[in-house]
Order: C-alpha cells, then sequence, then structure tokens
C-alpha cells in the first residue's frame, strides 16, 4: 500500500470523476456530497505522506517508476521532496476548501462543475510529483482545459473573454517550453545514446551555455506566464476576477506555484550555468521588483475588489521569484515557504470576497462599506486574512517576506531595499481596501440585513486560519523540510 | 519472361478485393431493389476482405526485413505500404459506418456510392504501395475520379454541385501538371519505375533545369492532392459542399494517400534533390500553417473551419519531409494515424447534427451546434476530446504527432520553424475552442438533435476512445508508425 501511496493520492481524484459521471444530474445534492467526499478524502490520504516523510534524507522518497512509452524513453516515474510535498499539501487542502466554498455557490450544471474541479486537481497534483519532463508536461497543458470551462462556463460578465486569454496565454508559453523539453532530450540522447526525459538523468548533461540559454529562456517563456512574472502578467486580471470564487482560488493559490515550481524544479537544476550568468539573474531580479512594485502600485487604484486582490498577487509573486533568483539558501526557502503563505492568504482573501459575492453579487468596492457592524465574525476572518498578506509578525506572511528580504540583502542590499517598498504598499492597499469595505457606516440598506458566516463557511475558514498562524508561530518544520531540497538544488548551482 | 506471376497474386490482392467488390456494388443495383442493408453488408464484406488480403502480405512480408515485389517493380508492398493501407482501411470503414443514417437524410441512398468509396479506396492501394509512375497515376486517378463524383452526391443541393464542379476542374488540371512532371521523369530516366529514376537524376548535374522542371511540374501536382497552399483553394468549397461522410473520407482518405504518394517521390526517385525541394516545402509548409490557421479563425461555417485547418495540418506534415530524417518521418506517419481518428471523429460529430425533418440543421453552421452541450453532453465530450486532439495538445493523440514534428525539427537544427510551429499551436486553438465555447456556453439557439445510428455511435467510440487511449499510451501506435521506416 504504501508503495503506491502517492499514485494514490495522484488518481483518487480521477477515480472520484469517474463514479460522479455515473451519478444523475439532476440530483445535485448527491453530486455535491460526492465531489466533496473525494476532495477530503484525496487530503486524507495526502496526509501520510506529511507523517511518513523523512526530512532527513536527500533525494526523492515515494518514488514510484514503471516504463510507459518505451520508445521515446518516457516513464511513469514520480517522487516528492520537502518541496513538492508543501506543494502536493497545498493542493490537496486548497482543493477541498474550494470544493466547500461552491456548496451553495454553483447551481447550475453542478455536475460539470465538481467534474472539471476534480480533473483539475489531478492535474495540478501531477505537476508536482512528475519526476518525468514527458509525464509532467502532459499534466502541465492538461490543467489549462478544466481551467478553462471552469473561467467559461461559471464565470463572470468578462468570462468568455477573460478565459480564452488565459488559454491562449499560457498555452502559447507552454508550446515554447515544450521546444526546451525536447532539446533537452535532444542533447541527452545524442550525448549517452539513450532517450530519457527522466529529470535526475538530464541533470547529468554538459551543454555549451548557447543550448542551455536557449533551454533557460524556452522554459523561462513557460514558467513566467504562470507565475506571472511581468510583462506577463496581464492575463491574470482578468482570469482571476471573471473566475468563480473557487476558480480563483485555485488560480491563485496552487495554479500560479506551478510556474514558481518549475524554476526550482527545472531551470535551476536543468540550466544551471544559465541561470547564474549575471545578466540573467539581474533580468530576473529587475522583472521580480518591478512586479513587486508594479503591482502593489496597481491594486492601491483598483475600484474592484476581486481584481485589487489579483493584482497583490503579482506583487507577492514577485516576492516569490525575486528570493528563487538571490540564488542562496535563504532565498530559496522563504521564496518556497512565501509560495506556500500566498496560497493560504490569497486564497482566503478571494474566499473572503466570495461570501461577500454570494450574498450582495457584486465584487465592486463602493457596494460595500460598513460590513464590520453587520457581519463582525466576517470582519475578523478577513482581518486576519488580510495581516497574514501584508505580512504581519506572529503570521505567515512576515516569515517569507522576512526569509526572501534577508536571502535578497545577501545578495544584494538595493534589491532588499526596493522590494521592502512592496511590504509597505501592501499594508497600504490592504488597509485601504478594509477601511472602505468594512468599516464606517452602512452606506447601503442592502448591507443591513446580509447574514455572517455560516457554520459551512466556519469550516472552509478555520483550517486557512490556524495554519497561517502555525507557520507565523512555528515555522520550523517547515525550514527543516526545505534543508535538502534547497542545499541539492544550490549545489546544481 | 512472364508477365503475371503468383507471387504477383498477393501483392495485388487488398486492390483486387476492393475492385471486385466496388464493381459488384455498382451493379447489384440493377438486380437486387432497395436493398439498402444488403448493399451495406457487402460493402462491409469488402472491406473485411481486404483486411484479410492485408493480413496475408503482413504475414508475407514478416517482420518487415523483406518486402514483395511485383510487375518487375511496379508495386512493392513493404512496411510503409502496409502502414498506410490499414490507415485507408480504417477511414473507408469509418465513413461506411457513419453514411447510411446519412444518406437516408438527404434521401440520396444509392448503392454506387458504397461502390465508389471502395474503388477509391483500391485507387489509394496504389498510391502507397506503386513504384512506377504509371501506375501510380492511374491509381490517382481512379481515386481522383470516385471523389469528384462523390462530392457532388447530394445531387440535389447547389452547393455539393459547385463543390463537385470546382473540386473537379481544379483536379484535373493539377493531376496535368503531375502527368506533365511524370512524363520529364520518364524524358530523363527512359523508364517509369523509381529505381532507374533514382539512378537516372543522380547521374545528372544537380541543377539541370530539365530535372528541376520535372521536380516542379511534379511537386505542385502532388501539393494541390493535399491541399497545401498555394494549392488549397479548393478544399474548403469542396469539404464544405460535400456530403459530410465524404468530406471525412477526402480530408482522411485523400489526404493519406496523397502523403504516401509525396513521402515515396521524395524520398526515394526525387531523394537526391533535397537542396532543391527542401527550402521550397519549408515556404509551403509555413505558408499552408499561415494561411490555413488564419482564414479559420473566421469561419463560422464548421466544415469550412475543418478545412482550413486541415490545410495548416498538412503543413505540419510537410514539415516532418522537411526534417526528413527517420523521427520525422515515423513522425508523418503517426500524425496520419492520430489526424485520421481525430479528424473522422471530428466530422461525424457534425454529421450526426444533420437531421431529416423539416427546419433541422442544414447549414453545419457555428451555431447550430450552439448548447450541444445540454442536450449531448457525451457528443460534446467526444467533440471537445477530438478539437483538443486536432490543436495538438496532450493528453490526447494530437500532442504525440507534434511532439514527433517539433522533435525531428530540432534534431534536424530548425529551431525558427519549430518556433512557428508550436506557436500555431496556440493560435489554433483560439478557433478550435470556438467550437467548445458554442458547445458548453454558447446560447441555444433551436433544439439541436442528434441523429445518432448503431453505426454512429460505434463510429465514435473508436475514435474517441481512440484520440484518448494514443494520447495516454501511445507506444502501440509508435511501434506501428515505425514499419513506415522499412522501405
Amino acid at each position: 500500500m504504501t508503495t503506491h501511496l502517492l499514485s494514490l493520492v495522484l488518481f483518487l481524484p480521477l477515480a472520484g470523476l469517474a463514479v460522479l459521471l455515473a451519478i444523475p444530474a439532476e440530483n445535485k445534492r448527491l453530486v455535491r456530497l460526492w465531489a466533496n467526499a473525494v476532495f477530503l478524502a484525496g487530503f486524507l490520504v495526502s496526509l501520510p505522506l506529511v507523517t511518513t516523510f523523512d526530512r532527513n534524507a536527500t533525494g526523492y522518497q515515494f518514488v514510484e517508476r514503471a516504463s510507459w512509452i518505451p520508445s521515446i524513453g518516457a516513464q511513469y516515474l514520480i517522487g516528492i521532496d520537502g518541496i513538492s510535498l508543501l506543494f502536493v499539501m497545498l493542493t490537496t487542502v486548497i482543493g477541498f476548501l474550494a470544493s466547500l466554498s461552491s456548496w451553495s455557490a454553483i447551481h447550475d450544471r453542478a455536475k460539470e462543475y465538481y467534474a472539471l474541479f476534480l480533473l483539475l486537481q489531478t492535474a495540478l497534483i501531477g505537476v508536482f510529483v512528475s519526476l518525468d519532463l514527458f509525464l509532467f508536461y502532459l499534466f502541465f497543458e492538461l490543467v489549462l482545459i478544466p481551467m478553462y470551462f471552469i473561467i467559461g462556463i461559471w464565470g463572470g460578465e468578462r468570462k468568455l473573454y477573460a478565459a480564452i486569454k488565459f488559454f491562449l496565454y499560457t498555452l502559447a508559453g507552454s508550446v515554447l517550453m515544450l521546444l526546451g523539453v525536447l532539446t533537452l532530450y535532444y542533447q541527452y540522447r545524442t550525448q549517452f545514446g539513450v532517450p530519457t526525459f527522466e529529470i535526475a538523468r538530464l541533470m547529468s548533461l554538459k551543454m555549451p551555455l548557447i543550448v542551455e540559454m536557449a533551454v533557460f529562456w524556452t522554459f523561462f517563456i513557460g514558467f513566467a506566464i504562470k507565475v506571472p512574472m511581468f510583462p506577463f502578467h496581464t492575463w491574470l486580471p482578468d482570469a482571476h476576477t471573471e473566475a468563480p470564487t473557487a476558480g480563483s482560488v485555485v488560480l491563485a493559490s496552487v495554479m500560479l506555484k506551478m510556474g514558481t515550481y518549475g524554476f526550482l524544479r527545472f531551470s535551476l537544476p536543468l540550466a544551471p550555468h544559465a541561470s547564474t550568468t549575471p545578466w540573467v539573474v539581474h533580468t530576473m531580479v529587475v522583472l521580480s521588483i518591478i512586479a513587486i512594485i508594479y503591482g502593489g502600485l496597481v491594486s492601491l487604484v483598483q475600484q474592484d475588489w476581486k481584481r485589487l486582490v489579483a493584482y497583490s498577487s503579482v506583487s507577492h509573486l514577485g516576492f516569490c521569484t525575486l528570493g528563487i533568483f538571490a540564488l542562496n539558501a535563504n532565498g530559496l526557502a522563504g521564496s518556497v515557504i512565501q509560495q506556500i503563505n500566498h496560497g493560504i492568504s490569497t486564497g482566503m482573501l478571494f474566499l473572503i470576497v466570495g461570501v461577500a459575492y454570494e450574498r450582495r453579487h457584486s465584487t465592486k468596492i463602493r457596494d460595500y462599506g460598513g460590513l464590520a457592524t453587520v457581519m463582525p465574525n466576517y470582519a475578523v476572518v478577513f482581518a486576519i486574512a488580510l495581516w497574514s498578506s501584508a505580512a504581519l509578525p506572529l503570521l505567515n506572511g512576515f516569515i517569507g517576506e522576512f526569509t526572501i528580504l534577508s536571502g535578497a540583502f545577501e545578495a544584494n542590499r538595493i534589491y532588499a531595499v526596493l522590494a521592502s517598498l512592496g511590504v509597505i504598499l501592501a499594508a497600504a492597499y490592504l488597509l485601504w481596501l478594509y477601511q472602505r469595505v468594512m468599516l464606517g457606516q452602512v452606506k447601503h440598506e442592502e448591507n443591513k440585513l446580509l447574514p455572517d458566516l455560516s457554520l459551512r463557511e466556519w469550516c472552509v475558514f478555520l483550517p486557512l486560519i490556524a495554519w497561517a498562524f502555525w507557520i507565523g508561530i512555528y515555522p520550523k518544520p517547515y525550514f527543516d523540510l526545505l534543508e535538502k531540497p534547497v542545499g541539492e538544488i544550490l549545489k546544481r548551482l | 519472361m512472364s508477365y503475371y506471376t503468383a507471387s504477383d497474386n498477393l501483392a495485388l490482392l487488398p486492390a483486387l478485393v476492393l475492385a471486385v467488390f466496388g464493381c459488384a456494388i455498382l451493379l447489384i443495383e440493377f438486380f437486387v431493389k432497395n436493398k439498402k442493408t444488403f448493399v451495406l453488408s457487402l460493402s462491409l464484406a469488402g472491406l473485411a476482405g481486404t483486411a484479410w488480403a492485408l493480413l496475408l502480405q503482413t504475414q508475407a512480408v514478416g517482420s518487415g526485413a523483406d518486402k514483395l515485389t511485383a510487375f518487375q517493380g511496379a508495386l512493392s508492398i513493404d512496411g510503409f505500404a502496409l502502414f498506410f493501407n490499414w490507415i485507408f482501411l480504417l477511414s473507408s470503414a469509418v465513413v461506411i459506418l457513419i453514411s447510411y443514417r446519412f444518406l437516408e437524410i438527404e434521401d440520396e441512398h444509392h448503392a454506387e456510392y458504397y461502390g465508389l468509396i471502395l474503388l477509391a479506396q483500391s485507387g489509394m492501394y496504389f498510391l502507397a504501395a506503386g513504384t512506377e509512375l504509371v501506375t501510380i497515376f492511374v491509381g490517382l486517378e481512379l481515386m481522383a475520379i470516385c471523389f469528384y463524383v462523390l462530392v457532388g452526391f447530394l445531387r440535389r443541393e447547389r452547393r455539393s454541385n459547385e463543390a463537385a464542379m470546382k473540386y473537379f476542374l481544379l483536379g484535373v488540371f493539377s493531376s496535368a501538371i503531375l502527368a506533365y512532371g511524370f512524363s520529364l521523369l520518364f524524358g530523363i530516366a527512359s523508364s517509369t519505375r523509381f529505381a532507374d529514376i533514382t539512378q537516372a537524376i543522380q547521374t545528372r548535374s544537380l541543377s539541370d533545369p530539365i530535372v528541376l522542371l520535372a521536380l516542379g511540374a511534379t511537386t505542385a501536382g502532388v501539393l494541390f492532392k493535399i491541399s497545401a497552399v498555394p494549392f488549397h483553394m479548393w478544399a474548403p468549397d469542396a469539404y464544405e459542399g460535400a456530403p459530410t461522410p465524404v468530406t471525412a473520407y477526402l480530408s482522411v482518405g485523400s489526404k493519406a494517400a496523397s502523403f504516401a504518394l509525396l513521402l515515396r517521390l521524395f524520398l526515394e526517385p526525387l531523394a537526391s534533390l533535397r537542396h532543391a525541394w527542401q527550402p521550397m516545402l519549408i515556404a509551403v509548409a509555413v505558408l499552408s500553417m499561415t494561411a490555413g490557421n488564419l482564414a479559420a479563425l473566421t469561419q463560422t461555417n464548421l466544415k469550412r473551419l475543418i478545412a482550413y485547418s486541415s490545410i495548416s495540418h498538412a503543413g505540419y506534415m510537410l514539415l516532418g519531409l522537411v526534417a526528413g530524417n527517420d523521427t520525422g518521418i515515423q513522425g508523418i506517419a503517426v500524425y496520419i494515424v492520430v489526424y485520421t481518428l481525430t479528424n473522422l471523429g471530428a466530422l461525424l460529430v457534425i454529421a450526426a447534427l444533420r437531421r431529416k425533418d423539416p427546419g433541422s440543421v442544414r447549414e453545419d453552421d457555428l451555431s447550430d451546434i450552439s448548447g450541444l452541450a445540454s442536450r449531448n453532453p457525451a457528443y460534446a465530450a467526444l467533440m471537445v476530446i477530438f478539437l483538443i486532439s486536432l490543436a495538438g495538445l496532450p493528453p490526447t493523440a494530437g500532442f504525440i504527432g507534434k511532439y514527433y514534428i517539433f522533435l525531428a525539427l530540432i534534431e534536424t537544427g530548425h529551431p525558427i520553424l519549430a518556433v512557428i510551429a508550436t506557436l500555431y499551436v496556440a493560435l489554433a486553438v483560439y478557433y478550435y475552442f470556438r467550437i467548445a465555447k458554442a458547445m458548453y456556453m454558447g446560447k441555444q439557439e433551436r433544439p439541436v438533435f442528434i441523429a445518432s445510428s448503431l453505426g454512429q455511435r460505434i463510429a465514435l467510440g473508436i475514435t474517441g476512445a481512440a484520440t484518448l487511449l494514443i494520447g495516454i499510451y501511445p507506444e502501440p501506435v509508435l511501434l506501428f508508425a515505425g514499419i513506415t521506416l522499412l522501405r
């Protein structure tokens, strides 16, 4: 059993999907119950990964290997290290909470909705556990298709535009990335005579710098669009704003991490010389800092609550890429933790918007005001999410950004100084948002009778709040977990 | 020297079976009236016979180390020929399965329809197996003439007639050019056999104007048949006007056969002229992808959209030949398998939109498929799988086809071409997903009904399952496509 644990985690949502298809679409209650049960089971079966993971071991654990397409050397090869473990857990947790949050939000075509979400879940887990580039690429592309439909069918007013823009933009990046994958594959086959997509083996390649550069930049296009890094971020505000709440949550919390994870797992280890070339590092850092400051400034002027949260992602992900290209232990570890943090805090922020949207069907900031008096519990949850996102000490965001900034400081003081502007901006746009939405008098009559959080909604928020405090107060297990894999990456550079 | 031996018999057997059954079906209407199911069974029996003949040949060729040659080198049954003939058989079978209901609805159920399909496949046989100019030309014309009739089979519909006329005129014109090219090749080698032509061209200077003229005329003729730019004008009209099952047959059977011819010509007699045809094919491939993809963006007729997309697919396949290494050639073979299955599937769904009752869908317009997902979720879901595969995204078969083409381009040092080809994938998703958008997010303008028959469901099940399975586990298809390298 234990040897196939990771496959179980990976394919459980897909198996659940197969059963879901047999449930009649009219029976929405059963559809919802079943889908949520599958997501919960998905989370539960992923728990043993944490408890049995050996954090002192280097290399991958729970490895499963099977021959898949011998003609081209592709294998079914999955396994996790400390970094992927965190992302797998983030995916299973967020997946379940996002599904739970859709209980009363989705009425139309509920069966299709949950079916697509289950497919998406398998694809996302697949991205984080694949150790074979061909397998990875399959999941990497597969993610797009369910997400396209989720945005396009259940999204907001401009859903069709947002859906196709998201699809084409991110697809253009990932097809170019395929060329990088094929270049690595071809180089390896010429040098060693055997075809393989196995990442560990591809690392033994010695390539001329120019080829390595080509690989790095094709990967960069693929991952930078996913993150998204400035100037490839323009799909994000549309997609995140138009997607249904659960779609935005999964997009922000998990899908964006495919890009940063890609940098950590593929770009740095597979093109180490290209990614440490000074001008490349400078470019990456400058783009990250622009994203941090630009994302913050744009968030400041948003009139739409959801769009504001979307732009804040650009800024927060800027910290993550900055940490990666600080190229030292603090930067990398901080980056991974900050990615998890962003998953928690931005996920919460989108869920909070979703709660309001479900009651009022608007995401315009001016349609709200003074909600704190009407919905006191909601106000507390929002405040915690906000402080978590704005990096208040004792909450998770502080740990992540502090570590990244200290990593950046080690690399170059100016980086750290510029990036810290982003922390101030974050506090500004988030607090101002809170003031306009929650504080003061209730401006609109229809807002006076809004119900506070229901039990189900509490169930969605509580785990995330607990997680945020856990990382904020006692982050040591996370740093312990990351020590070995980060060391492995640094050894390659 | 005897002109016809027992071994020739085996080499000819599949074409013979097809021709006998084809002619029998043409004649049978004189004797048995209104026996539609009988004719249908007879044509399926013909295909079963062909499958048997192909199996015999596969056994005789064995692992592919040796090959059957017949008629003093006019036919050569090798891995390449067998591979393509299995593809032809698959497309004919699927087309016949979906035609019955369609012809009923159109009220044009005549036995000769099935006869023509079998005879066309008999012509295709020679395109894949022929290694002699006259044999090939006769095979090509046999196929083409059957198609001229089939495209215009809806005699009472103006579009069908118009399509047939356009296709016929342009087709005859291109055949004439091809014949001119062939005559020049004959002039160069004073033989029509590929082996002799190969030798004769190798002894000639590489810039000999006659050789180049022969190459140019031959290439133009063949490019017309695969509907590559700038010889693609006929395709949208013919695809749109033809009865949808014929569109399917035209887009996969005829295209695969023409690619077989193209590959044979360029890899055998014309191989030594690579320096001359490679730049030409690069231009044609890039133009085909560009024109096909850009024109498809704005199409609202589903069949025209498929037509333009198939022009761009021709461009992708040509890139495999541009690369020209084993990966490229095997890539074309894989591409043809997946393209055949996927395109058949997509046109099958479009064919199922036709109904007999008045006021039903007759235009195959994008709005006709609008809202399909709410009424026929299974058809809509299958269509999405076909569309993803046509676009070339994992986890469908289409990705495996594209994968080989891209890999071949990288191996042979064509990074720029690879970048162009990949970016067009993203562009193509836009128009393929317009169909998905209409099905899932479009308002239903009028009730869409599906006219499904048992044959249709079987065909749809086969193509849909294969499209998905090949995408997830392509190994058997890769091994199967590998036999094309045995020439």
